[in-house]
């Protein structure tokens, strides 16, 4: 057959599947039904017209404007499903739990390089107060030391809601910065991990103990013993995701070190999902439970030690008794379809 | 094409889908306009939402928040792997298999950003893309995501000649490309240096001016008279 011939003869089928793969591609953009169902056939004898005119060497022209049109088709063909958004409500009772149980080493890893650090940090403080310095410089201790003074109770009712607010956007942007970077770093061989969790714990072990030193036990404690739950649960769970990537850098068994990094890495981001709103939690926690005084400290302590037993609950417990799901998820991903 | 930067995909139809990866020169410069456009949105947030005492400033600390680290990830996943400063420049963001990219991979690779960020200025993801065929920094080795080209849109040819000459019918389709290339990028070569490359060819084409005959033969080729 004549290049032209050809071309006159499938044009208006070239034509009609161009149209549909543009309507794929705007954003809102879908077919229904009947036309849906026929994109995947046409698409795949576009792929026939493009084997052919290659074939026959037709003129590079018509055989490049029919490459475009299979690349722009495999695109919407191929597709991946996006499930995050309609998957949410599952992935928070059951997926994130079970998650966390199934890559529990690198948890509790991540939880020992938090709070050991942090522990030592404390006692060795009420031991030699001076030590709170090597960690933080004076100013910034005095801060804290301002900032918890029962005499000054800056953070106390007078606190209106205004400044709340502002509070949590603070606390928002900076706790989540800092359990992005937690996770981050552990690309480069999990070092970065363990350096911020091994220096949060330091600080938080420095802070805590020299405030005890000072005597304003009662105002901190009472202060971060509600939002500590899902705060410090989370950024060891951030740290965690991070060391699972380093890891599979470093011990990647049977596989490339990049393949081993990808599998890795589509597990560790599902354990960012899941900090990423234990930290939006903690934030509101913080600003508006937190710094509030009116309270007696044994009620807040009693809140704070619930808060504590529902994030362990809820990582130990949720989503056990669901059966027919697989505790990783990663494989959602891979169900490819056109959008319908 | 030995020396390109072209890789083939092979589908599961068994066509082969060109994918032009994109260097970090290019990417910088997207990243830079990206960077002037977030810094535009944070000043203009500021400027409004202060008016409005701590509420105002909670309210735009989330949002810088959000700007910071979702801005990529909500272009990627909304608008087929450009954000502003990627269209721009005419890359796009896609998963290692061609298709556009999702959430999951989106996040992860901006948020690997700030490790191929340092020490500075982005020499990390420097020196990891100059190590793989694909340019992958760091985020997209771990996220399975690659940057390319944009095929560009096809243009109205004009060779600046005209008739037809019938194409030699043993010319392979990457020979034919040549032919056509030659007559595309004729307008930026002298008159003496399109002569000289067209006589190359003298032998198979025997005609009077090979110039002329290899434009008659792009002519034909994209079927303009």
């Amino acid at each position: 057959m004549k290049q032209g011939q050809f071309e006159q003869l499938y044009q208006p089928l070239w034509q009609v599947i161009e149209l549909q793969i543009i309507e794929l591609e705007k954003p809102e953009g879908k077919l229904k039904g009947e036309e849906l169902a026929s994109f995947a056939s046409r698409y795949r004898r576009l792929c026939h017209f493009h084997a052919l005119a290659k074939d026959r060497h037709y003129s590079s022209h018509l055989v490049d404007k029919l490459g475009d049109l299979v690349v722009r088709g495999h695109q919407q063909l191929y597709r991946r499903k996006q499930p995050f958004m309609q998957q949410f409500t599952s992935f928070i009772v059951a997926g994130f739990p079970r998650l966390v149980r199934e890559q529990q080493s690198y948890i509790w890893w991540a939880t020992a390089l938090l709070y050991i650090p942090g522990l030592l940090m404390f006692l060795a403080i009420l031991w030699q107060p001076d030590l709170v310095y090597t960690i933080s410089p004076p100013e910034q201790v005095s801060q804290y030391e301002s900032m918890y003074d029962p005499q000054n109770r800056v953070l106390g009712s007078a606190r209106d809601s205004e400044t709340n607010v502002q509070m949590f956007g603070f606390y928002i942007s900076n706790n989540i910065g800092v359990s992005f970077r937690t996770f981050a770093s552990g690309i480069l061989f999990g070092v970065g991990s363990i350096f911020f969790l091994v220096f949060n714990g330091l600080l938080m072990g420095a802070v805590a103990g020299h405030l005890t030193n000072a005597g304003f036990t009662e105002t901190f404690f009472t202060f971060v013993v509600g939002h500590g739950s899902f705060e410090l649960t989370a950024i060891a769970i951030s740290g965690a995701a991070g060391l699972k990537l380093g890891y599979s850098l470093l011990a990647p068994g049977n596989l490339t070190r990049k393949e081993s990094l990808k599998r890795a890495s589509k597990i560790a981001i599902q354990l960012v999902y899941g900090v990423i709103v234990m930290l939006v939690i903690a934030a509101f926690i913080e600003a508006f439970w937190s710094s509030n005084n009116i309270l007696d400290p044994w009620q807040k302590y009693l809140v704070g030690g619930f808060l504590w037993a529902i994030v362990i609950g809820y990582l130990v417990f949720s989503g056990r008794g669901l059966r027919g799901e697989t505790a990783t998820p990663a494989t959602k991903d891979e169900s490819g379809s056109a959008r319908g | 094409m030995l020396l390109d930067t072209r890789q083939s995909l092979e589908t599961p139809e068994g066509a082969l889908l060109p994918l032009t990866p994109a260097g970090f020169g290019v990417r910088i410069l997207a990243q830079l306009l990206d960077i002037l456009i977030r810094f535009g949105i944070t000043a203009v947030i500021f400027i409004i939402l202060s008016l409005l005492g701590g509420m105002g400033v909670g309210i735009a600390l989330i949002l810088t928040f959000l700007l910071e680290w979702f801005y990529p990830v909500f272009f990627e996943v909304t608008r087929q792997g450009r954000t502003p400063g990627k269209k721009w420049m005419g890359i796009r963001v896609v998963n290692d298999d061609g298709t556009p990219i999702t959430f999951g991979p989106s996040l992860l690779r901006n948020l690997l950003r700030v490790v191929d960020f340092l020490p500075m200025l982005y020499l990390t993801g420097i020196i990891a893309s100059l190590c793989n065929r694909q340019f992958k920094r760091l985020g997209d080795l771990a996220a399975g995501s690659m940057v390319i080209y944009e095929a560009p849109p096809a243009r109205e040819p004009n060779f600046e000649v005209r008739g037809q000459l019938p194409v030699p019918a043993d010319f392979s389709t990457d020979e034919q490309r040549a032919l056509l290339a030659f007559a595309e990028r004729s307008k930026y070569l002298s008159a003496e240096r399109q002569s000289e490359l067209a006589t190359i060819l003298q032998p198979l084409l025997a005609s009077k001016d090979p110039v002329i005959a290899i434009k008659q033969m792009a002519n034909t080729m994209v079927g303009k008279h």
